[in-house]
């Protein structure tokens, strides 16, 4: 077990990948991947998830600097929101008068 | 030179710069499932894959220069050791991480100057191959020379150790910017690239990298060579071959 924690400790820190597809798109999460450094989790990233001409842009992120929800704040955090239905603009009739919006 | 002539030395020229590349992505194909990690794994068949796929356009041009029914399959799997004008650095073990990386960083840094010319070529076919390769062969100088940074200015284990592979291999780099026969006679007609004047631009590059790695640069200037002017190659290009070539010369025209 100590010899596990020691190989874990010595890894390469995970990176988050972030590609664009083209131009005018937003970059999209798409995996993760080890590297020593944010230039070489930049090449790993192009190797590892732009072969088949996926992307024109790469962005990685230090996974560590990533705060996430948490699962079990599902309830509290999101379900609040499946009955508040007005929040929707399609929940409001628009008045004939104004015509195409 | 006549007609015929010239379209032979062609062959050899287009063959020659095959040679390297498919001897230099034979070698990186056996780290696959061999790799550090999943991510290198995929680095370096990336680099496989490319230089293999160099070595099959050039052999299919040199085939079609060659007016008889070869293909470029003739080339990689029916020729013997002697044909084979690859450079003797292509042709070496892989050895540890740190061999491979800066063995895959001299030519890299060869390859890249190499293409950047021969994209200049007066043959289109050769011009075109060039322009092609050169984009892939820069990644490869990419990645290999972020590597040697880090190898070299990082422990005191893996900069000793790199450092050691930089001696180890020197005098092999001597060789890439010797002239072979075929270089010679396409020389005049703005076909062949003059390698030799490549060098002082590949010195600068390997001295830039050098000193951010902390790496030193031997200062033994004996090159070994042989293998791309005369054929003659070290121990390990036949085992290459007895690998690469075992199913054709077993069931000769044999297809997936």
């Amino acid at each position: 077990m100590t010899k596990k924690t020691d190989k874990t400790e010595q890894e390469w820190p995970l990176w988050e990948i972030f590609i664009r597809s083209k131009a005018g798109l937003d970059h999209k999460h798409c995996g993760s991947i080890h590297a020593c450094d944010a230039e070489m989790a930049l090449e790993s990233a192009r190797d590892v998830y732009t072969r088949r001409s996926e992307g024109i842009s790469i962005w990685v992120v230090p996974s560590a600097a990533i705060t996430a929800s948490k699962p079990e704040d599902k309830e509290s955090l999101f379900e609040p929101a499946d009955d508040k239905i007005y929040r929707h603009p399609t929940f409001y009739d628009i008045p004939k008068g104004v015509g195409k919006m | 030179m006549t007609e015929a002539s010239k379209n032979q030395t062609l062959v050899h020229y287009a063959a020659q710069i095959g040679d390297n590349s498919l001897i230099m992505g034979h070698r990186m194909s056996e780290w696959c499932f061999h790799a550090p990690s999943l991510e290198m794994e995929m680095a370096l068949m990336n680099c496989a894959l490319d230089l293999i796929g160099q070595a099959r356009e050039l052999y299919s041009y040199a085939a079609a220069s060659d007016n008889s029914d070869r293909t470029e399959d003739d080339f990689a799997y029916l020729r013997d050791e002697q044909d084979f004008r690859n450079a003797l650095l292509a042709e070496l073990p892989n050895g540890d991480w740190g061999d491979t990386i800066v063995r895959l960083f001299f030519i890299s840094a060869y390859n890249r100057l190499f293409y950047t010319a021969l994209a200049k070529s007066k043959d289109s076919e050769l011009a075109a191959i060039g322009a092609k390769s050169l984009k892939e062969v820069t990644y490869h100088l990419r990645f290999s020379g972020e590597w040697l940074i880090r190898l070299g200015d990082g422990t005191e284990e893996s900069h000793q150790r790199v450092q050691q592979s930089v001696n180890n291999l020197w005098m092999f780099t001597g060789e890439l910017f010797t002239m072979s026969e075929a270089e010679n006679a396409l020389l005049k007609d703005g076909i062949s690239v003059d390698v030799a004047t490549l060098r002082a631009d590949w010195d600068q590059t390997v001295s830039q990298v050098f000193e951010q790695a902390t790496l030193s640069i031997p200062d033994n200037d004996w090159a070994q060579s042989g293998g791309k002017t005369r054929g003659h190659h070290t121990e390990h290009l036949g085992y290459i071959l007895a690998d690469m070539q075992f199913m054709q010369r077993r069931y000769p025209g044999c297809e997936w």
